[in-house]
């Protein structure tokens, strides 16, 4: 019952006029929020629903239960959420030392560091973590706005080759030392 | 109880040079970490778990200790320099700790900070070791359908006594929750939610989603507003305080630890409404009150102190009965579970070494960031001045370090970076993190306490309700469900806090 409001509710639902409406989604994105609540209540409830049981499972509360209930959950919170919204409930930003929210978000930031982060997960094992590792503090400094061609890569390469050898050699924390380790 | 024969047994394995060292590191790392801004001590905590991954657990607890004291002394000394705090329990210390900076008195508003998280160290843990092993021997005789009570008071209270939205709180939770379930069923081997993935069915390690949260999220959020020239931080000289400056302040330090370390004990957030409780109490005893706004240095040394005291109040719940309340603490029973060892009534009796080890690494730990920070502080404080590129391209890194050396495997980085993507989409849109990582780590252990108390009653559900201090437990879940329903009821002249 609470699954048709929220969808209804919903940017994707139907249109409101035409006029403001780029604004209208602008000013009720934590829609979306509702909408991503309501995705992973009907995930968990499919998981639950078809999940072949044994029969011969102890107890009265098998492995469904708490799915069930989890999912059932996230439904009524996504649609509680939803007409908090509408009658103009905000959830207020988190603030910070070094946030400043008076300037609208920098996605490009955030695309940036998304893909060196990946990048550097791919990387670690081809080319082992003092270089993956070199890469991804530098890519983040320079996504995060760092421009110094001569001082970024070279504390790049320090951070990671001594991050390196401290948990590889001091403390006991295996890392891959790729082909560079391998030579020097 | 013996406790104090047990607690000179924990000296003797926390004065061993080894030890000793891993405290003194754990106080210098924690302190470092967390005077950088944008890093509180639960980023601080989670960034530094893999230090401890190749450590026996006695050792890795003992520095841990120390860098939980330090960060949250770290935490005081960014906002006292720099009054932008992002973390909630040290914007009291900003708000009298800030003006005292400006107005040339940061040496002394720091040594009021440090003496103030001695003293209520000193006086949280001296309570700490008297009433943690009498909890835990109440506690070894509680059964499924208490633990199952007190974990549904946790989630209440962490989605309903913080922040300003309970349904954001609750659907946090619920997100938590949603995590936890991944993976093969605890008790029939049912896989759930891993999508036939293998990697999956062991199901997201709860330190992956720690960083994820707490460093990826945070790293993420400031990259997309981050403030285009930093703070200045008002430079600092060796702490130190005047006579007349000790006379006005050890009142404050001695009464601090008495607010903080009850709420430290309860699930109620940890130190952030006993820090305020602690400054509207000075501001109201204060002979100074003119200076109240302009720097008041009772308004640091009092909330300090209660800060301090609330970290030892929250290890009393988090060793006797598993239960974290605050980030800190889940993160550190995320620690412990990596060591296999259950926090627990039973954690007393069974690794009497590692507990009371500890506990002492505690007093040591105090006294050496007393002796280290007084003299550090102007070290600390050119900290504040690092580059903010590096310093969030530091965190990623470390945090990829972290995720990384859980298990060695790459796909750890990519679920890591998921969890960072969803704790970025939570302070944007003001869903607390808290609820979440609580989820994650006391779901499975409540579902198991749930399906045991209802395998004992049969399937009945007055099994859940058959132990007096269940009952107890749920009245005090329902008032505090009901909590806004009974205040809007009745006429408005309770006095806000």
């Amino acid at each position: 019952m609470t699954t048709p409001t929220t969808a209804d509710r919903t940017p994707d639902g139907t249109p409101p006029p035409a006029t403001g409406r780029r604004s209208w989604l602008r000013d009720h994105s934590e829609l979306g929020v509702c909408v991503l609540l309501l995705a992973l209540g009907v995930l968990v409830l499919t998981d639950a629903l078809t999940m072949d049981v044994d029969i011969t499972q102890r107890g009265p509360v098998g492995p469904k239960t708490v799915p069930l209930v989890v999912g059932t959950g996230l439904l009524v919170v996504a649609a509680l959420l939803a007409v908090d919204v509408l009658r103009g409930g905000r959830g207020q930003a988190e603030t910070g030392e070094d946030i400043d929210l008076s300037e609208p978000a920098d996605w490009r930031t955030v695309l940036l560091l998304t893909g060196v982060f990946l990048g550097a997960a791919v990387l670690i094992e081809p080319l082992g973590f003092p270089v993956a590792g070199a890469l991804l503090f530098w890519g983040a400094a320079f996504a995060l706005g760092s421009r110094r061609f001569d001082r970024d890569p070279l504390i790049a390469a320090v951070v990671s080759l001594v991050t390196y050898a401290v948990f590889n050699n001091l403390l006991g924390v295996p890392l891959p030392g790729g082909p560079l380790m391998g030579v020097l | 109880m013996n406790a104090l024969n047990s607690l000179l047994d924990g000296f003797g394995t926390a004065l061993t040079p080894l030890n000793l060292l891993w405290a003194a590191i754990g106080v210098l790392l924690g302190t470092a970490i967390g005077v950088l801004p944008g890093i509180g001590p639960a980023m601080a905590v989670a960034l530094l778990l893999p230090v401890t991954y190749g450590l026996e657990p006695t050792g890795a607890f003992i520095m841990f200790a120390g860098i939980y004291y330090g960060a949250m002394f770290g935490g005081s000394t960014t906002s006292i320099l720099l009054n932008t705090p992002g973390e909630s329990a040290a914007v009291v210390a900003a708000m009298e700790g800030n003006p005292m900076a400006k107005s040339g008195r940061g040496a002394q508003a720091l040594a009021a900070a440090a003496i103030g998280h001695f003293a209520g160290g000193m006086v949280g843990t001296v309570l700490l070791v008297a009433l943690a092993p009498t909890v835990a021997d109440l506690a070894v005789d509680i059964g499924a359908p208490d633990y199952f009570a007190i974990m549904v008071l946790a989630f209440i209270a962490v989605t309903s006594v913080l922040g300003s939205s309970r349904i954001r709180g609750l659907a946090s939770l619920l997100i938590g929750l949603t995590i936890g379930l991944v993976g093969l069923d605890q008790m029939t081997g049912q896989q759930r939610l891993t999508f036939g993935s293998l990697q999956l069915a062991d199901g997201v390690d709860v330190v992956i989603v720690a960083v994820g949260l707490f460093a990826i999220g945070e790293a993420l959020w400031v990259a997309a507003h981050l403030r285009r020239r930093a703070p200045d931080p008002i430079p600092v000289g060796r702490p130190w305080l005047g006579r007349a400056d000790v006379k006005r302040t050890w009142k404050s330090w001695a009464r601090g630890p008495f607010i903080g370390f009850p709420f430290g004990a309860i699930p109620a957030g940890g130190a952030e409404i006993p820090t305020f409780l602690s400054y509207v109490t000075e501001k109201r005893l204060s002979k100074h009150k003119d200076e109240w706004g302009k720097g008041a240095i009772e308004g640091v040394a009092g909330p300090e102190s209660a800060a301090s005291a609330s970290a030892a109040g929250t290890l009393v719940s988090m060793l006797t009965l598993g239960l974290p309340t605050t980030a800190v603490a889940a993160v550190m029973l995320a620690a412990f579970q990596q060591y296999g060892i259950q926090p627990g009534p039973l954690l007393f009796e069974r690794e009497p070494d590692l507990v009371w080890g500890l506990i002492a690494s505690l007093f040591v730990g105090m006294v050496l960031l007393l002796a280290l920070n007084l003299p550090l502080a102007p070290v600390w404080a050119k900290l504040l001045r690092i580059p903010r590129p590096y310093l969030y391209a530091g965190i990623l890194f470390f945090a990829a370090v972290g995720a990384y050396a859980v298990g060695g495997e790459v796909i750890d980085l990519v679920i890591l970076l998921i969890i960072g993507l969803i704790g970025f989409g939570m302070r944007r849109y003001g869903l607390p993190v808290l609820p979440a990582i609580i989820g994650v780590i006391l779901g499975p252990a409540a579902e198991q306490q749930l399906r045991r108390a209802l395998q004992i009653s049969d399937g009945s559900v007055t099994g859940l309700v058959n132990t007096p201090f269940s009952v107890i437990v749920y009245a005090v879940v329902i008032l505090l469900l009901a909590w806004p329903l009974v205040r809007k009821v009745l006429p408005r002249k309770a006095a806000r806090t």
